[in-house]
């Protein structure tokens, strides 16, 4: 057992840490969010996220990020349930295949995407080699979609593989004991047993999501403005710290709704309760 | 004659070069409880994933009440099974946990709420309805996973080794408790252990098996007194197993000593395992009885004396209620009625032989 002294001398480095780098800098956005160049305190900056402009790239970037979130758990649930059914015939390869995404720089991999979509890019080059009309793919809202899915895909397969490779064969065995069919025994039982992995997996993929602007700003081409594009331009380009820190104060409190909503739908936070 | 309710008929499988089960034949009767006893590996749980639908057989057939169901996957046969490891539904309450066969089935939800009441009566564990199935102890979860089984009107329940991971006098009682669910139900029990108390004591009929190959099918007390041959002799209970030559029918000769018996229809000097339970030596005075010898080793079991006498060469295992001393000289004396006269592994086992 550590005892209560070692444990507190041992947790010192990490409050440290904890304190200037989380807690302090949360403190100063937080400040700089709720007060206006001069000084003081005004939610003028907050209110500007009904002006059209932001109140258009908050939605639309809540918006995105629900498609992506969407896309990547209908793309995982069937691949997990497949490396799971290879995991136990000792092919653990594949699944490294799908982490591989992973150690790649992801904008590397979007600029790929761009090389692939945009007007003269692979797929238009293939168009035209059939005589088909060029698609126009590069800085719409689908192409987006597909650089979050790409880049986040790993961060919903990760979790769902892990809960659904802990399900117990037998367990399902039983199911099918007792009468149901694959379709039965997948909504009965293996889809509220990996609830909890689906779960962490849409919080996994939705918060990047939601707060990206490399992939929107190289797949949108800077006409599809979401809420990270706006906070980086306020940083970078008209130096309003105030109205910055404000947009992501409100972008915080939709994360924190997001996890809050998730929270309440997972079955293992409901076991603890009683 | 009770009726065939299960057929194998020359089940063959294998695991990759493994061969599980050689042509396996064996007869299940309605409402019996039978069980398939043997060491691990020898095919028992094999054979009752076969008969689940859980494993396809290689070769051969599955017949169920005269109706080949070989290729029909576990949920269309009207056969339930009770696993090791009990495998609970952990996100279900008991109820929703016994509800689900009758759900799928399709049944109204007035006869399944007095479905869920009767198991639960069943398996003694009525008022448990609404509990959390991860909070019930082992025996409790076990029970749950028995109630949730038998609720399907199965003709038949698998139990795999389902009693393996319960404390002993839990296991005791659940014993019992099998044996009367078996009766109070009709269903035919099919039962897989390793454990040969659990066969004996429970069971209307005992499949003993090793590498794969059924070694005697018979009643607790068929298996234990006339073993066929020398591995189920030192498979169930202890065994003293000697080489010995049948002289002529009733006349065995064994450590050079011609020997009464009631054992016949052997050839004349014919090689034969003959076998002698160690409850079944009576300790005499030296030179009393046929074999003299000297005491090597005394253990008390609480009930009896296991007393280990060298004579002739040979290690006798002897359970006696009265103690000794090691290094007393005592002689062994055995009824002929008491002498099981096995015949040597032929063909088919001499290959079991070789594997081991």
């Amino acid at each position: 057992m550590i005892n209560r002294l070692t444990r507190n001398v041992l947790m010192t480095p990490f409050l440290i840490w904890a304190g200037l780098f989380i807690f302090i800098p949360l403190v100063y956005i937080i400040w700089f969010g709720v007060t206006d160049k001069a000084g003081n305190f005004s939610l003028d900056n907050m209110a500007m996220i009904f002006e059209k402009g932001f109140w258009n790239a908050l939605t639309l970037s809540v918006w995105l990020a629900f498609v992506s979130t969407v896309v990547c758990l209908i793309l995982a649930y069937p691949l997990c349930l497949i490396l799971t059914e290879r995991q136990r015939d000792n092919t653990t390869i594949i699944s490294l295949l799908f982490i591989l995404p992973l150690w790649m720089n992801s904008l590397l991999s979007t600029m790929a995407w761009q090389t692939i979509l945009e007007g003269n890019g692979i797929i238009n080059q293939f168009m035209r080699l059939f005589d088909l009309p060029a698609l126009q793919m590069i800085n719409t809202e689908g192409a987006i979609v597909v650089g979050m899915v790409y880049n986040y895909l790993p961060y919903m397969v990760l979790p769902l593989f892990i809960t659904l490779s802990k399900i117990d064969r037998s367990i399902l065995e039983a199911a099918h004991d007792l009468g149901a069919n694959s379709w039965q025994t997948f909504y009965r039982v293996i889809l509220p047993l990996s609830l909890p992995g689906a779960v962490s997996g849409i919080t996994m993929v939705f918060i990047p999501a939601l707060t990206t602007f490399v992939i929107s700003a190289m797949l949108g081409g800077g006409k599809l403005l979401l809420i990270g594009n706006i906070i980086e331009q306020e940083f970078t380009f008209q130096y309003d710290w105030h109205l910055g820190c404000a947009l992501s104060v409100i972008l915080m409190i939709f994360i924190i709704l997001n996890m809050l909503l998730t929270a309440a739908f997972d079955p293992i936070k409901e076991e603890e309760k009683d | 004659m009770k009726r065939e309710l299960i057929h194998l008929e020359n089940v063959g499988k294998s695991f990759g070069s493994l061969r599980v089960l050689d042509e396996v034949d064996l007869s299940i009767y309605e409402s019996e409880f039978i069980t398939l006893l043997g060491p691990s590996g020898c095919g028992k749980t094999t054979m009752l994933r076969i008969i689940g639908g859980f494993e396809m057989p290689d070769t051969g057939k599955v017949i169920f009440d005269g109706k080949d169901i070989t290729k029909l996957p576990p949920n269309k046969r009207p056969i339930n099974t009770v696993f090791q490891k009990y495998s609970l539904f952990s996100h279900m309450s008991v109820e929703e946990n016994i509800a689900f066969g009758p759900n799928i089935a399709g049944k109204s939800s007035d006869y399944i709420k007095d479905k869920i009441k009767y198991a639960l009566k069943l398996v003694n564990l009525e008022g448990y309805e609404k509990n959390d199935v991860t909070k019930l102890s082992g025996g409790q979860q076990q029970r749950i996973a028995i109630a949730r089984a038998v609720v399907n009107e199965p003709k038949v329940l698998l139990l795999d080794e389902p009693l393996s991971a319960l404390d002993l006098k839990l296991r005791r009682n659940m014993r019992r408790e099998l044996v009367r669910i078996n009766k109070e139900t009709g269903i035919t029990f099919i039962f897989v252990t390793h454990d040969q108390e659990e066969a004996l004591s429970m069971s209307d009929r005992v499949v003993v098996m090793n590498q794969g190959y059924i070694q005697q099918v018979g009643t607790p007390e068929n298996v234990y007194n006339e073993p066929e041959n020398a591995f189920v002799a030192d498979f169930i209970g202890d065994s003293n197993i000697i080489d010995g030559i049948m002289v002529r029918d009733k006349l065995v000769k064994i450590f050079g000593r011609e020997y009464p018996c009631v054992d016949g229809g052997f050839p004349e000097n014919c090689p034969v395992d003959v076998q002698i339970r160690p409850e079944d030596i009576i300790l005499a005075a030296p030179h009393e009885g046929v074999f003299t010898g000297v005491v090597t080793r005394a253990v008390f079991w609480g009930m009896s004396y296991d007393i280990n006498v060298e004579a002739d060469g040979f290690e006798w295992l002897i359970q006696s209620t009265t103690a000794r001393k090691v290094g007393e000289e005592v002689s062994l004396h055995v009824k002929p009625e008491n002498i099981q006269i096995m015949s040597k592994p032929q063909s088919e086992d001499e290959e079991v032989a070789q594997n081991d």
